[in-house]
């Protein structure tokens, strides 16, 4: 069956180069410093990138960081409150623009 | 959880020529998966050689009061092979001859040997300076009444322990170990503590054992310790001294888990994918020997338990052992191998590359 999403594609990710190495090995130069140990440990950078894949939608980032997560040790618990946490932002960023509209409404209204 | 062993259940994979024809079946993955052999051969490590012959690896038998999900030995309450005390002379007098640095203990539940203090304190008796290891699965210790005093033994012997605990919670040790084996750990790790084990400057070792609880790879030792000692420490007032990650190896009972899940093909390709060099520079093959219940000699405990003897033909059994023909020989490796070379590599003792 044809599909947009293929799982095996994720393992094909580094192949982006073939179009264009130059910008693609500084792409993954530069990711794989952003997840090193910091001021932040690689197990809260992982639980990031979980909440965000969630929050962008993106399949291949859920499938790598809902393994990454695990194999750093996440709970259940833990995981499933940094997917609240996206949740929490997108669903605030919604209600939030409720003020820009209210505001119209009642500039308009008598 | 199933609590029937593969060799109760008379599954296939209970026999080890399955389990090898399985590891090198590529309708299996999909794929043709790279050769381990072929790996080695790349990084000019292959045939295998041995460094040195520091550890002695003693599998006392099959028996266990638990039954692991990933258990590579197939251990449960109705396996009878089991160390006779005749074979047990027989390694002691070998500890004591080639004056191995350690001797590591393991099995099934090692204490359920009737014959394991008489072991241990032979072994001390030929061999007092060598560093003594238990694989105690924590559980046995409050079991039965009888075992209720192990943690004393193991001190008076100078015994280092080294027990599993997939993890900090509840949930994730007993989906693994089985229901109560959390609660009953703590206990466990309450009596070893009280006795000194874990205690800082007590000289007294208490090392843990984490292993994945499912189709994925551990996490860094030194991070995942530290969460350890703090989550331990704050919940239960349990103190340890060192957390060795180790990789589940596609060998028996987690082989299953793999096939039965859906999880095989991605597990091996993840376990090639992630192949060190400098792991498989270091693997703990290349310093032990693992001897069976019955005497035969392995390279280790999973080619053990995949029938895979040592190589030299003049001893593969510790009744014709030949210092010389093991320093030589060719290890033994096979696709299963990948579990000691992937990421930060495994062995007994937890990561081999720093």
């Amino acid at each position: 069956m044809k599909t947009y999403y293929n799982p095996e594609d994720l393992k094909k990710f580094g192949t982006i180069a073939e179009f264009q190495k130059p910008l693609a090995d500084k792409f993954f130069d530069y990711y794989g410093e952003v997840f090193k140990e910091g001021a932040l440990t690689a197990r809260e950078k992982s639980l990031i990138a979980l909440a965000v894949a969630h929050a962008v939608q993106c399949p291949y980032c859920i499938d790598a960081y809902s393994v990454d997560t695990t194999e750093k040790g996440c709970t259940e618990a833990q995981v499933m409150e940094a997917i609240h946490v996206a949740a929490a932002i997108r669903g605030g960023a919604t209600l939030v623009h409720g003020v820009q509209m209210m505001n119209k409404v009642k500039e308009i209204s008598m | 959880m199933d609590l029937k062993t593969l060799h109760k259940k008379q599954d296939q994979l209970a026999g080890s020529e399955y389990q090898l024809k399985v590891l090198n079946d590529d309708e299996k993955t999909g794929k043709k998966l790279a050769r381990f052999s072929e790996k080695l051969t790349a990084i000019l490590l292959f045939p295998l050689k041995p460094l040195a012959l520091d550890i002695f690896q003693v599998n006392m038998g099959k028996m266990c009061n638990q039954v692991c999900q990933h258990c590579h030995v197939d251990a449960g309450p109705d396996r009878k092979e089991i160390m006779t005390r005749d074979t047990m002379q027989t390694c002691v007098d070998l500890i004591g001859q080639h004056q191995f640095t350690t001797v590591d203990l393991t099995g099934g539940a090692p204490e359920l040997n009737p014959n394991f203090r008489w072991f241990v304190e032979e072994i001390r008796k030929v061999n007092p300076s060598c560093k003594i290891i238990v694989r105690c699965n924590l559980t046995i210790i409050v079991a039965n009444k009888k075992y209720n005093d192990l943690p004393v033994f193991y001190k008076t012997n100078g015994i280092e322990v080294v027990s599993s605990l997939p993890f900090y919670s509840a949930s994730r040790t007993d989906k693994q170990r089985g229901d109560g084996v959390f609660e009953d750990s703590m206990k466990a790790l309450s009596i070893l503590n009280a006795v000194g084990y874990g205690i800082e400057n007590s000289g007294l070792i208490l090392n843990l054992v984490y292993n994945p609880a499912g189709a994925f790879l551990p996490p860094d030792q030194t991070a995942l310790e530290k969460e350890y000692k703090t989550e331990l420490k704050n919940k239960y007032g349990i103190t340890f001294n060192n957390l060795f990650a180790i990789t589940n190896m596609p060998v028996s009972r987690y082989l299953n888990y793999l096939l039965q899940t859906g999880n095989y093909a991605s597990y091996m390709e993840k376990l090639i994918s992630a192949f060190n060099p400098a792991a498989a520079n270091n693997v703990m093959c290349r310093n032990t020997l693992s001897i069976g219940w019955d005497g035969y000699i392995y390279d280790c405990d999973f080619n053990q338990m995949l029938d895979l003897k040592v190589e030299a033909k003049d001893s593969q059994h510790i009744n014709d052992f030949n210092n010389d023909s093991l320093k030589k020989r060719n290890i033994i490796v096979n696709q299963h191998c990948y579990g000691c070379t992937a990421g930060a590599g495994s062995s007994c003792g937890g990561e081999v590359v720093g």
